[in-house]
């Protein structure tokens, strides 16, 4: 094993001039870059353990540190690229699959970056959400056809309604954004306290994930959404009935038609008390759910979830956007789902197989444009809420996805670069410097739940400032105004057949 | 439908004018004014040329229109159809198919002025129609039907009328170069290119007498323009007139297009119609509520209100979230037992209405109700998303 043929991705300079030695870079990293050489009152870095995570750059007191990309080292081929052959490289070292987290950074097409928004002119005014009420409050759920109601006049002839129709139940959100599924065991409990807290605070909703839901989160019941995953950790009644709706965890988009591994290590006491497994032992979600082989049992878990949670919460069902999204959205419609979360391939993980994630599944945009249209084909899309989730970066993605025809849409990696991820893609490793894709007491600490909350609102904050902007600016005061409203976007640098897909016309043409 | 497999042939050769405009929204100012008569009589249209002619400059001459209720008191059972044709294949086209489904009781070319009034208008004829009685009976509605008993008789009465809306929808779309304008009983559209008094001109209407009468003057943004295009638009005896830009345009299309409705036009004022259709005739809600769906109120008013009225506000907004209609505008949609006029919910356009003894107005501008009625007993600005409604007694209209 001397031989090492793959080399460092990057480079860490070190400007000895403003280097006090002062060490904070050696206990801050936890993959031992640094070390102090106390002889000679001098700290070495080694390149090749680096994960490009920013850390050490971003504490370092004076600034003498800087993390770059190395220059490729090969030689130059648009081929064979130096990530293919480091992963050559490595597998012939390892004879292992490659492990990578977040989500795929390749550069497939971005098509909310070639979708454009619009805007009021004089026909039509726009609206100034300083001055105006700007409405974005959001329902998931599953909506009936019609309402039945009684219509009577009392002695003071007052027009009195009574609803006869039971409005299924709702998940009532402030903002069309909520934190996606991310589990305890893969994140920090720092983390999960953090967007828990700003859920509730902000009145949206936080995913716990596959990862069961701890104690001390129980107090976040009217803003938690649990997930039921192919594993089943920690799923009982109580962890069902300590949330406002359920999630079935079918597939994720980094990682569709596979299954999930939390390594061991990661096991802590607190984690296999959450999850209900040994403490030490992997936690290892199968690929599918060994009691769903097909749609019909699907619905019978989602109505066993439905008659456990005594039909007071939505029930509904995760999937990755796969080629035939579209139609297995439409099954899962009929299955009895309250909202389908779709996945696109770009959506981050904790772990996954590189091949998975960089190859496997479709963009969000196409899936939900399809998915939108499928079920408004069949007459069924006002039965259920749509979730978008896969790389929603921006508040000008969320207000795309809504006029694609989305109701709410999950984030999970912004939410984590709230809290200070880095995208260093190394969540798998348990190591994470900033506190959050780790277990490590010595690592979790760095994360104040008190912090990570406040800039969690500030988040969501921002966006729906945001959102309200962009909605107020295209003359619009409710956000139910825009849902699926595709005459608002415009495609640019798309081809005939991608706008066809996402049903919208070229940036030029008119109404 | 058999009925129309020979328009399938048709179907193809289906552009033109009609086809290029109506694939294009086209965002427009607007005039609009209405008279209703709320105990049912009639009166002589020379009143509502004279309100809206006084909004001259709300129009540009780009299109014109009157709806008026209760002027074929002879034909008053009959499915009364306004149809614009470009040419004559399209009419015998048109009345191949109105053969093949009903009776013709009568038919004539709409009486108009000298032509030199407006210009390039197309042939426009009217029809009273019976409809053939075997309607009902055809394919899977086979359903024994008892024609006494009250419910079927809604029964029957609700699929007469969807068949009508179906086979309107099936000439508009499909025979090229036909129009139908309007659908209804005892009612019919009048509308045109030209400035609104100048279309009320050419159409004569002040020897028309109706009980409720509605108009609409236009500015739209597009240059050219087809008569086909102008306001009314019709659809049973519904009618709308409509000032504004619904900027949830593409929200209220889907919404009512889950309901079987296909929005052929791309018109705000085609959507409007539908979504009154559904809520109104289809899912019965009562008229008294219905702006608590199209402008519903806000949250932050919602959140004031008692818990019993706040839980039914929020069901309204949960459920008919698409028929929530946002942007500018104040229409005034009317049928043959009321007018009803709305605004947007913040008030984004101007509507006064005023009432005098049992004549109820409503109007884009004070100055057109004033002209026709100088000392209104109350005049009023209706708030945004307060409905204006005034109810026709039928009964008075029944006895005559």
């Amino acid at each position: 094993m001397a031989l090492k043929l793959a080399q460092s991705e990057f480079e860490i300079e070190r400007d000895s001039q403003k280097c006090i030695s002062c060490q904070v870079c050696v206990r801050q990293c936890s993959n031992d870059v640094h070390e102090y050489d106390s002889d000679e009152d001098i700290i070495y870095s080694d390149n090749d353990k680096c994960v490009g995570c920013h850390r050490c750059e971003n504490l370092c007191p004076t600034g003498a540190i800087k993390i770059k990309e190395k220059e490729a080292e090969f030689k130059k081929n648009y081929n064979w690229t130096s990530s293919h052959l480091r992963n050559i490289y490595k597998q012939a070292d390892s004879g292992g699959i490659i492990l990578t987290g977040m989500g795929c950074d390749k550069p497939y097409p971005v098509y909310w970056d070639h979708i454009l928004f619009n805007a009021a002119q004089v026909t039509n005014p726009s609206i100034d959400p300083l001055r105006e009420p700007m409405e974005i409050k959001t329902f998931i759920g599953r909506k009936p056809d019609k309402l039945n109601m009684e219509i009577s006049k009392d002695k003071n002839g007052n027009t009195k309604i009574k609803l006869k129709t039971k409005i299924p139940p709702q998940l009532e959100l402030s903002t069309p954004i909520m934190f996606s599924a991310m589990s305890y065991g893969s994140i920090s409990f720092n983390a999960c306290m953090s967007l828990a807290a700003a859920a509730s605070k902000f009145g949206t909703f936080y995913n716990t994930g596959e990862g069961g839901l701890h104690e001390d989160l129980y107090g976040f019941v009217n803003n938690t959404i649990v997930q039921v995953a192919s594993g089943r950790f920690g799923v009982d009644k109580n962890y069902l009935n300590k949330a406002a709706a359920v999630e079935i965890k079918i597939g994720q988009g980094a990682k569709p038609g596979i299954g999930g591994h939390l390594p061991g290590e990661k096991v802590t006491r607190d984690v296999s008390r959450t999850r209900m497994i040994p403490k030490g032992t992997d936690a290892l979600s199968p690929a599918p759910h060994h009691d769903i082989y097909s749609i019909e049992d699907l619905s019978q878990l989602i109505y066993a979830l439905k008659e456990a949670t005594d039909y007071k919460k939505p029930v509904g069902v995760k999937i990755s956007a796969v080629h035939n999204v579209a139609p297995i959205a439409s099954g899962i419609v009929r299955a009895g789902a309250d909202f389908i979360t779709i996945d696109g391939f770009r959506g981050g993980t904790g772990a996954a197989p590189l091949v998975i994630r960089d190859n496997v599944g479709i963009p969000i945009e196409l899936a939900l444009a399809s998915v939108d249209r499928r079920l408004r084909e069949e007459g069924i899309r006002h039965k259920v809420s749509i979730i978008v989730a896969g790389s929603i970066r921006s508040s000008s993605d969320v207000i795309k996805a809504i006029a694609l025809g989305a109701d709410a849409a999950y984030i999970g990696t912004a939410a984590l670069v709230a809290m200070g991820c880095h995208l260093c893609q190394k969540c798998y490793t348990g190591k994470c410097n900033w506190g959050i894709a780790t277990q490590d007491p010595y690592l979790t600490k760095r994360l104040n739940p008190e912090i990570g909350t406040r800039r969690l609102l500030n988040l969501l904050h921002s966006w729906s400032l945001e959102i309200k902007e962009m909605l107020g600016g295209a003359g619009i005061n409710a956000i139910e105004s825009l849902r699926g409203s595709r005459e608002h976007l415009r495609g640019i640098d798309l081809s005939e057949k991608e706008l066809a897909i996402l049903g919208i016309k070229h940036a030029g043409e008119a109404w | 439908m058999n009925n129309y497999k020979h328009m399938e042939t048709t179907k193809n050769l289906k552009e033109s004018k009609q086809h290029c405009f109506s694939r294009h929204r086209i965002p427009s100012g607007c005039a609009i004014f209405g008279i209703v008569n709320e105990s049912g009589k009639t009166f002589n249209g020379s009143m509502v040329l004279d309100g809206i002619s006084m909004m001259h400059e709300r129009s540009n001459g780009l299109g014109g229109g009157f709806a008026a209720y209760g002027i074929y008191p002879q034909f008053k059972k009959d499915w009364a159809f306004h149809i614009f044709y470009d040419g004559s294949i399209s009419k015998s086209q048109t009345e191949d198919v109105l053969k093949e489904n009903f009776k013709i009781i009568f038919y004539e070319e709409i009486p108009t002025k000298n032509k030199s009034f407006v210009k390039d208008p197309p042939n426009m004829y009217r029809y009273f129609l019976k409809l053939k009685n075997n309607f009902v009976d055809s394919g899977a509605n086979k359903k024994k039907i008892d024609t006494d008993s009250r419910i079927d008789k809604d029964i029957i009465k609700e699929k007469e009328e969807d068949f009508i809306v179906d086979l309107v929808m099936k000439v508009n779309s499909n025979i090229k170069g036909a129009y139908i304008i309007s659908s209804g009983k005892n009612m019919g559209i009048f509308k045109g290119i030209g400035y609104p008094e100048d279309i009320g001109q050419f159409y004569k209407i002040d020897d028309y007498s109706a009980y409720l009468w509605t108009s609409h003057g236009r500015f739209p943004t597009n240059s050219v323009g087809w008569w086909g295009g102008a306001h009314p638009f019709g659809l049973l005896n519904w009618s709308v007139v409509h000032n504004g830009e619904i900027s949830s345009y593409g929200a209220n299309k889907r919404f009512v297009d889950g309901f079987g409705y296909e929005c052929t036009l791309s018109t705000d004022t085609e959507v409007v119609t539908y979504l009154f259709d559904l809520l109104v005739r289809k899912q019965k809600i009562d008229l008294s509520i219905i702006h608590l769906i199209l402008a519903s109120p806000l949250w932050e008013e919602i959140k004031k209100m008692p818990e019993d009225k706040r839980e039914i506000l929020k069901a309204f907004r949960i459920l008919y979230s698409g028929a929530l209609m946002n942007g500018p505008f104040s229409i005034i949609a009317a049928n043959s037992d009321f007018m009803y006029a709305l605004n947007d919910r913040i008030k984004l356009r101007p509507m006064v209405a005023a009432k005098k003894g049992n004549f109820l107005f409503v109007s884009s501008e004070e100055a057109a109700i004033r002209k026709v009625c100088s000392s209104p007993d109350i005049l009023w600005h209706p708030r945004g998303g307060e409905p204006v409604i005034g109810v026709v007694n039928k009964q008075n209209i029944k006895n005559k």
